[in-house]
């Protein structure tokens, strides 16, 4: 253990919202992440995948320590995670919605140099001839610097928000849904860009995202969650190609592909809805939706177990999904 | 396939072409679209923002609104009749009992303050009402409330809603995406209309939830014997469930095809480039392939083929003129030069 460290690691974080209620009620409590493990190596691209409500953006915001977790351990470039101009310099986050990442009235010149300016010492030419090397690294012109947000394409939002992500030149970029909000062309342009900038600058890469082409294609190793719960992991091929949790095996069944010969989603029978995260039901979280699920699945939660060296699933009756 | 067939078409719209105003000019949203749809068919019309899929649905419906929208020419043939030609009194007359529309965003479709089960009642009352009001039946029976209730748990139960008894008394904040997006299409075809215009029906749903209600909309084409417009700008989910697709770049149409032939033979350099945009395997493997340049400023007008800047095989003649969409072969029609 002592002498591989990983970049990133957290040990069963938790993220739990106290909900409002009357001081007569006993507080009740959103899990939105529930002990969560998961590690990202250096120069490694790990993606957190799955459905709306399953705790992949609160586990995101949570490592970056913009949400407070609640319990459990992070442990960055071999420290214990603290909000710090150093914590940030090393690690930075490219949103999901371009637009409500950028301050609307700041010139991207001042969006790009802002994290300079906060996070480090340096002068005012030194900064310009940073923004001025960035800018032709993520593909935008010069002449965009003076431009405000809004005089911007959706793509060169995206690119002012990867630049303005890499400046500080940091070790680990999370990427929360980077092109969920992007026209399918633009989105090859976006996922090429982060490919060239992971292989010059050596980036490890946090993917956070619902689709699963772009999980397989961007990443190395990957995190299923579902209800604030990683529920199978291991590298992504193997994954993608023989799923072992019932729920993996739903998410990759729906996720429709381009080919009318192989109408997967008119046949599949995935049914109901995620569990609340409030109320989360007894035992496995996915009991109430899955196929196999059986009376113990009802009782007792499954944990995350290796079925091989490095891949693990939390399913009692893995061996019948193989 | 390939021979005409003499299915008829329950939609025909031809040279449809639809402007906006705007502060910063006239933007040309669709131009000279023509597009049919065979009677329980179900066709997606695919495209990126801006590509005008949006607004050929609204057109179609008419509920374009105007302003911004002006200019609106050419036809849009239902069952035989011109709707652009119709006043406004006589188009609500096929809204909602002849074609009907679901939109993105369930939650913004329905009424906050009512249960759904008030909200799709509403709707039948209408559709009686206007029965009465048309037939002039000698005795035009008033529908009692319980006979509605009735239905409206039975169109509930149609779109696979379980314990409707109780979802029709549940307010949308209640309910989940899929199921409001559910009680959408409840209401839509508790009409039964001929053709129901889906615009991105999907989109802001999760996939499991989405693969349910495509799969729902594509049974219930038969059951309740529509067909169906799907507006969509993932190319995947077309593949999933059309007959027929329809790819739209720059307001235009600039290929169509039956489904199979369309994905495995695309003709046009723009519906290629969609394809090879779509992350398939690893990176270890492939790079994608992305469409270089930008979308469109459709307030220009333009002489030559739209996709020119972005095309890798453009010509001289592309620069000079404009492509029509034509059959290539048989009923497989592409607007490229490449293919004359």
């Amino acid at each position: 253990m002592n002498e591989h460290h990983s970049l990133l690691e957290t040990r069963d974080l938790k993220t739990y919202f106290a909900l409002r209620g009357s001081i007569l009620q006993k507080r009740r409590y959103v899990h939105a992440v529930d002990s969560v493990s998961i590690t990202v190596d250096s120069g490694e691209t790990v993606a957190v995948v799955g459905e709306s409500g399953c705790g992949k953006t609160t586990l995101a915001r949570s490592i970056l320590l913009l949400t407070h977790p609640t319990a459990g351990a992070i442990t960055f470039l071999a420290q214990e995670a603290v909000r710090s101009n150093k914590y940030y310099r090393d690690m930075q986050i490219v949103f999901q919605d371009p637009d409500s990442s950028l301050d609307p009235t700041m010139r991207i010149h001042d969006i790009i140099a802002e994290p300079l300016v906060g996070l480090s010492k340096l002068g005012k030419e030194e900064i310009d001839k940073k923004i001025t090397q960035i800018m032709k690294e993520v593909g935008l012109g010069n002449d965009i610097l003076g431009r405000i947000p809004r005089q911007l394409s959706g793509g060169q939002k995206q690119r002012v928000n990867i630049a303005r992500a890499i400046i500080t030149e940091p070790k680990l970029v999370v990427l929360d849904e980077p092109t969920s909000a992007l026209d399918a062309s633009v989105q090859a342009q976006i996922l090429n860009l982060l490919l060239d900038l992971q292989t010059n600058h050596g980036l490890s890469y946090l993917i956070i995202t619902h689709n699963i082409s772009v999980a397989e294609y961007m990443s190395d190793r990957i995190y299923v969650m579902y209800a604030g719960k990683v529920v199978e992991q291991g590298p992504t091929a193997e994954v993608i190609k023989k799923p072992r949790h019932p729920y993996t095996i739903a998410l990759l069944a729906s996720a429709p592909i381009p080919d009318p010969k192989k109408r997967n989603l008119l046949t599949i029978d995935v049914t109901g809805e995620p569990p609340s995260a409030i109320d989360p039901p007894p035992g496995c979280r996915f009991n109430p939706r899955c196929p196999y699920a059986k009376q113990l699945c009802k009782v007792n939660e499954p944990s995350l177990d290796p079925i091989s060296p490095n891949r693990f699933v939390a399913c009692h009756f893995v061996n019948e999904t193989a | 396939m390939g021979v005409q067939t003499l299915a008829e078409d329950i939609l025909k719209v031809s040279g449809l072409s639809v402007n906006y105003e705007s502060s910063q000019g006239t933007v040309h949203a669709l131009e000279s679209v023509s597009i049919a749809i065979e009677s329980r068919s179900l066709i997606a019309v695919v495209g990126e923002s801006g590509s005008g899929k949006s607004t050929l649905g609204l057109a179609v419906i008419g509920l374009l609104p105007s302003p911004p929208a002006k200019d609106i020419t050419g036809k849009v043939e239902y069952k035989g009749v011109n709707l652009l030609e119709l006043d406004k009194e006589s188009i609500r007359s096929y809204r909602g009992t002849e074609i009907a529309m679901i939109f993105q965003e369930p939650i913004t479709s329905l009424n906050p303050v009512y249960k759904v089960g008030t909200q799709i009642e509403e709707a039948i009352r209408i559709r009686d009402a206007r029965k009465t009001d048309t037939s002039k039946s000698e005795n035009p029976r008033k529908n009692e409330a319980h006979e509605r209730r009735d239905e409206v748990i039975s169109s509930l139960k149609r779109v696979r809603i379980p314990d409707p008894e109780n979802v029709a008394d549940r307010y949308p904040f209640e309910l989940s995406g899929g199921m409001r997006q559910r009680v959408m299409i409840a209401m839509a075809l508790s009409q039964k209309p001929s053709l129901l215009i889906a615009d991105e029906p999907t989109t802001a749903l999760d996939v499991t939830t989405q693969a349910e209600v495509l799969k729902l909309m594509r049974n219930l084409m038969n059951e309740v014997d529509t067909s169906i417009l799907l507006i969509t700008h993932d190319l995947a989910v077309a593949s999933q469930v059309a007959d027929r697709v329809a790819v739209m770049y720059g307001g235009q149409i600039v290929e169509e095809a039956e489904v199979n032939e369309l994905f495995s033979q695309p003709l046009h350099p723009y519906t290629n480039g969609l394809l090879s945009c779509i992350p398939t395997g690893s990176k270890k493997e492939t790079r994608l392939k992305p469409i270089l340049g930008n979308v469109l400023d459709l307030r220009e007008t333009y002489a030559y083929c739209k996709f020119a800047p972005r095309c890798p095989f453009v010509k001289d003649k592309c620069w000079a003129s404009k492509p029509d969409l034509k059959p290539s072969k048989g009923e497989h029609l592409v607007a490229c030069f490449l293919y004359e």
